[in-house]
């Protein structure tokens, strides 16, 4: 696009730099909320179809715009800030939590070249701004100087910090065997595994990883069953309890949108992105992002599977499922695959 | 002109939350503004092209230490007083450790504007087309093979002693066995008895 205002309409490249990465960011953060309102009210749909009951039903024809009058509603709210509470901590928190929901997908490719910023350390650009995600809890946590979002915000930090460790092993593997960090370049090296199918799972070798990734960005995002930081039997409602109108929509909406970035990660590393499922040429036919979509949903689709059948972990379980599992199993892995690979590359 | 502005705008942003970090009087406030100090740090790396150092200052950094850091300091119980008081007993410390921090600014200034510094022919100049990566994973593993090693065991030493130190053995707290729980049958945990009336169970 900077191209087109470049030579076009006759801008300096620079101003068409600007323009064109303007844009981009608004194609890319308008419809993802849009997405966000939609995927919620699919959530409460798919959940309420697993527990035999009805879901929303009562705002526009079978309830589609619940999410929407939800946002009303709580646009019109007052927001409540505690006496007690860090004024500009409280605040911030929650702008944080939304803002680094959003940035991720700046190095998201949608099709062949279509991504935002295709830099070559793509997916350490993913690990750096989900490990800032962190903040945003502790700060609603600690600011909110109150008991249970300050357990809830220990919780949610320890959760997360002790997961992005197995998440970065199982990338390793993965940017091992693709051989590059870009998105893109990993999309592309999923591309006619034994010459028919796209997709890193596909290989007895990574499909282990995919797996643990998977429970990992469960844990990740916090989604049942490890919704411990929310679990509203001990903790009212967590982080958020002293949250209320926009600055607590800002939480739900960077909530959804990370758990839809995590399902496009999971999509996008293992089971081949935009590419379709197998590496036939009529297929190729669908737009990358169809494939794409249709991926996220189907994996959007199991993690509210998940959330509606699986009983929440105990908080020890949790990190023992961390640390004494995932750790050492995706660390065996990165030997393992770099072995297998030197084997390949070198022979014996 | 871009570059400009953004190195002005993240170098002044360093400087102030630098600042703001030893001026703020609230602890968890200084790990943040030394957390907005990191991130910007980033973006001056950002900015020379060094694109790998400013993710992992990122990750490591502001994703884990600093996230550890804040930890502490939510949990510890600071007396504000206590605090203050240290303040006279160490300015003179202090001072000589300001006074020397500027001193090798100064000579380090001085020797730069003295000339004698060939950057042409500095110990590696690597092509600018290779990825960051590459450069500093060929660099590592080959040239510097043995100071990386000696590094990871540097860490791997100061993990260990961590875990010797903090470590302690408590008496009395009981585990869940996973194994045996599992194991465990209807028929090895209960048992059907009928007692004569009068006579109770033998447990």
């Amino acid at each position: 696009m900077t191209g087109f205002f470049n030579s076009t309409l006759g801008m300096s490249y620079g101003w068409s730099w600007f323009l064109a990465t303007i844009i981009g960011i608004l194609v890319i953060a308008l419809p993802l909320m849009l997405a966000v309102a939609m995927i919620i009210y699919a959530d409460r749909k798919i959940w309420a179809a697993m527990a035999l009951r009805r879901g929303p039903n009562v705002v526009g024809p079978f309830g589609l715009l619940q999410s929407f009058a939800d946002g009303l509603k709580v646009f019109l709210q007052e927001t409540i800030v505690p006496s007690a509470a860090n004024r500009g901590l409280f605040l911030l928190a929650p702008i944080i939590t939304f803002t680094v929901a959003l940035i991720v997908w700046a190095v998201v490719p949608f099709q062949p070249s279509v991504v935002l910023a295709d830099i070559n350390v793509g997916l350490l650009y993913v690990l750096a701004a989900s490990s800032l995600g962190v903040y945003g809890i502790i700060l609603a946590g600690w600011s909110s100087n109150s008991k249970y979002p300050f357990f809830s915000a220990i919780r949610a930090a320890a959760q997360m910090v002790s997961y992005e460790v197995a998440i970065g092993f199982v990338l390793i593997s993965i940017v091992m065997w693709a051989g590059t960090f870009n998105l893109t370049g990993i999309v592309e090296a999923q591309k006619g595994l034994y010459g028919f199918i796209n997709g890193f799972a596909f290989n007895p070798l990574l499909f282990p990883m995919s797996v643990v990734f998977l429970i990992s960005s469960l844990a990740e995002t916090q989604r049942a069953p490890f919704d411990l930081t929310e679990a509203e039997s001990e903790l009212v409602a967590g982080y958020q309890t002293e949250y209320s109108s926009m600055s607590f929509a800002l939480y739900w909406l960077g909530e959804y949108a990370n758990v839809l970035l995590m399902c496009t990660l999971n999509a996008t590393l293992f089971w081949g992105g935009y590419l379709p499922p197998f590496d036939w040429a009529p297929l190729y036919v669908v737009p990358g992002i169809i494939w794409l979509f249709a991926k996220i949903l189907f994996f959007f689709f199991v993690f509210s599977w998940i959330k509606a059948t699986v009983p929440r972990y105990r908080y020890d379980q949790l990190m023992r499922l961390g640390w004494k599992v995932f750790l050492p199993l995706s660390l065996f892995w990165v030997f393992l695959v770099s072995g297998v690979l030197m084997f390949m590359r070198v022979g014996v | 002109m871009i570059q400009a502005l953004a190195f002005y705008l993240f170098a002044l942003v360093v400087l102030l939350s630098g600042a703001m970090t030893i001026l703020s009087r609230n602890p968890v406030h200084s790990v943040l503004w030394l957390i907005l100090a990191f991130f910007n740090a980033a973006g001056l790396m950002v900015l020379v092209g060094a694109e790998f150092i400013a993710m992992l200052l990122v990750i490591v950094y502001v994703g884990a230490v600093a996230v550890l850091f804040l930890f502490v300091v939510m949990m510890l119980d600071i007396d504000f007083a206590e605090l203050r008081a240290g303040f006279v007993r160490y300015a003179a410390l202090g001072l000589l450790l300001a006074v020397a921090l500027v001193a090798e600014i100064l000579i380090g200034v001085g020797a730069w504007s003295a000339g004698g510094i060939d950057l042409a022919r500095r110990a590696a100049p690597t092509d600018a087309g290779v990825p960051n990566i590459e450069a500093i994973g060929q660099l590592l593993y080959t040239r510097y093979l043995f100071i990386f090693e000696g590094a990871g065991l540097v860490l791997l030493v100061a993990m260990i002693g961590a875990i010797v130190l903090t470590h302690r053995e408590r008496s009395g707290s009981r585990y869940q066995n996973i194994a045996r729980q599992n194991a465990r049958r209807p028929q090895d945990a209960t048992r059907n008895v009928r007692p004569e009336i009068g006579q109770g169970v033998q447990l």
